[in-house]
């Protein structure tokens, strides 16, 4: 949903903030906004200013040994960016941890060097 | 089974978040003779499974996963002495002669009996599947509801595919979606009957165009092809009637079908006690107390209504909670001329159906169809509340005060969508 001319680029968005999901027209100069279409109120604005460089909080499952179930549910304790998200996904789905885990504990520091940590989000007892 | 027969106060059955939600209330509320019911052998219903985020941003004011949230609400019961009895069936609601309601149920295979002056019944809701639906075709492996895969997935870390259609684009569909991409499935498609997708806008871009995922709005799934695994879903448009177009039938190849079309309260407990169900939302009609037509016997959370939010299940169930209390403690409700709730323009459900108009009063419901700039108007009472935009997959939540109601001796209320 980009296209390019020169070094400005129009970018198209929904906006999610709030059920209406206003349709945006976004012009951009390399990551800077030059102007921002189809907002019905201040609120796009932000949201825009958040998917220049979009971030999702990760979540996915992690192989566990010794446990009452086979995965522990995890989130990542910050958004990291959206484009790295498989990245992330290929080192976790090598990871593989012993029972027992809490709610909390956190199972991978530090994912890809981006500051965010993977916690789990579910209790997995020892058998 | 004993001659002697276990009393309770109040029974709670369901131990998803209205269940929980409800028993911790009560004990608040000082009903300190309570039994939970639950059928999984973990408690917390479908939250366990539902790893994403989204849960708990009004009850918890925090933005949490489903197995934090349970986890939340486990805590809490667990400060308790409610009496909790998991892999319990309840199969048979009787009410006796003096009022009493007794449970028959089922438990490592042997039966149980008990007695409670009120019930709260919060077991929540099923998914629909491929035959109610009408779709047809071959029995092969590889067809699941998005519950079944989502379970497969997040609770015991198997992948039900490589190759995935998604029928429906409700949002539990839209999920699982993202979870398969992530996952390293392809999504080859989320089919849609109607003209407009399912489920939030929010998810809509987070769990499709994320991933460029494609939606096929207007069409149908007409046939599961494949003798012992799936092998292909023959799809077609369909019109403004939802009726299939000739010729315009396509056939995506695939190793699994997850279907999301749509989800139902689990109603037959209650209706073959006699409550009386409403067809408009699947579930019991109630009062504002909550109360089905069976006296004391109360509902909340997906059987009552297929709620968006855990939140206002949670809501439900602690409502549920403090109109079964005030029948302990009082042993009855307060005398009120009950008004019937008139479904008018634009509105597809409204719970609770009937109102007292003696306590203010959350009214949940959806619209038909999608409109911008309404006004959700309470004809006899003369209130209304501007909003910017309504859509059937979006519930509306409103709250009346008692002192609204002081105006009017109608029989009815009337709640209407209008243009602005």
């Amino acid at each position: 949903m980009k296209s390019t001319s020169g070094n400005t680029r129009t970018l198209e968005l929904t906006c999610i903030t709030c059920p209406i999901g206003c349709k945006l027209k976004v012009l951009l100069e390399g990551s800077r906004i030059i102007s921002i279409e189809g907002n019905k109120c201040p609120k796009g604005i932000i949201y825009v200013q958040n998917e220049i460089d979009p971030k999702r909080i990760l979540i996915t499952v992690i192989k566990v040994v010794g446990g009452n179930l086979p995965v522990v549910s995890v989130k990542t304790s910050e958004p990291i960016p959206k484009n790295l998200r498989l990245d992330a996904m290929k080192i976790l789905s090598k990871v593989v941890i012993k029972a027992p885990i809490k709610v909390g504990d956190i199972v991978v520091k530090n994912l890809l060097e981006l500051g965010a940590n993977v916690i789990a989000t579910r209790d997995v007892v020892a058998v | 089974m004993s001659a002697k027969i276990d009393k309770y106060d109040l029974t709670v059955i369901g131990g998803g978040p209205a269940g929980l939600a409800a028993a911790i209330k009560a004990w608040r509320l000082d009903i300190k003779n309570i039994i939970l019911l639950n059928e999984s052998e973990i408690l917390g219903g479908i939250l366990p499974q539902c790893i994403h985020t989204g849960f708990g941003l009004h009850y918890f004011k925090e933005d949490l996963t489903g197995p934090e949230f349970a986890a939340k609400m486990i805590n809490k019961l667990n400060e308790t002495s409610i009496r909790i009895l998991c892999e319990a069936y309840a199969a048979h609601l009787n009410i006796k002669s003096n009022g009493l309601k007794e449970i028959v149920g089922y438990r490592n295979g042997e039966a149980f009996r008990l007695e409670s002056k009120a019930v709260i019944y919060a077991v929540g809701c099923r998914e629909r599947n491929r035959f109610e639906v009408g779709i047809l075709g071959e029995r092969p492996a590889g067809v699941y509801t998005a519950g079944e895969a989502q379970a497969f997935m997040d609770l015991y870390g198997v992948l039900p595919g490589k190759e995935i259609v998604i029928v429906g684009s409700g949002d539990v569909g839209l999920i699982m979606a993202r979870r398969f991409a992530l996952e390293g499935a392809k999504v080859k498609a989320v089919v849609e009957i109607m003209p407009y997708p399912g489920g939030l806008q929010r998810n809509i871009i987070q769990c499709l165009e994320d991933f460029d995922i494609p939606l096929y709005l207007n069409h149908s799934a007409l046939e599961i092809k494949g003798l012992r695994r799936v092998e292909s879903v023959k799809l077609v448009k369909v019109d403004n009637n939802l009726n299939p177009i000739k010729g315009t039938e396509l056939e995506l190849k695939c190793d699994a079908v997850v279907l999301a079309v749509g989800l139902k309260p689990r109603i037959e407990l209650l209706a073959k006690a006699g409550a009386v169900v409403d067809e408009t939302t699947g579930g019991p009609i109630v009062n504002d107390w909550l109360e089905t037509s069976i006296p004391g016997v109360f509902a909340a959370g997906n059987v009552l209504v297929v709620n968006d939010l855990v939140d206002y299940a949670a809501e439900q169930g602690e409502r549920a909670a403090e109109s079964a209390a005030k029948l302990i403690h009082e042993g009855t409700f307060p005398k009120a001329e009950y008004k019937r709730i008139i479904r008018g323009r634009n509105v597809r459900l409204v719970v609770p159906q009937m109102v007292s108009g003696l306590q203010d009063i959350i009214f949940y419901g959806r619209v038909t169809r999608p409109e911008e700039n309404v006004l959700i108007k309470f004809e006899e009472i003369g209130r209304a509340f501007k909003l910017r935009v309504v859509r059937p997959p979006e519930m509306f939540r409103l709250k009346i005060s008692s002192q609204d109601f002081t105006k009017i001796c109608d029989e009815k209320l009337t709640v209407n969508v209008i243009k602005v």
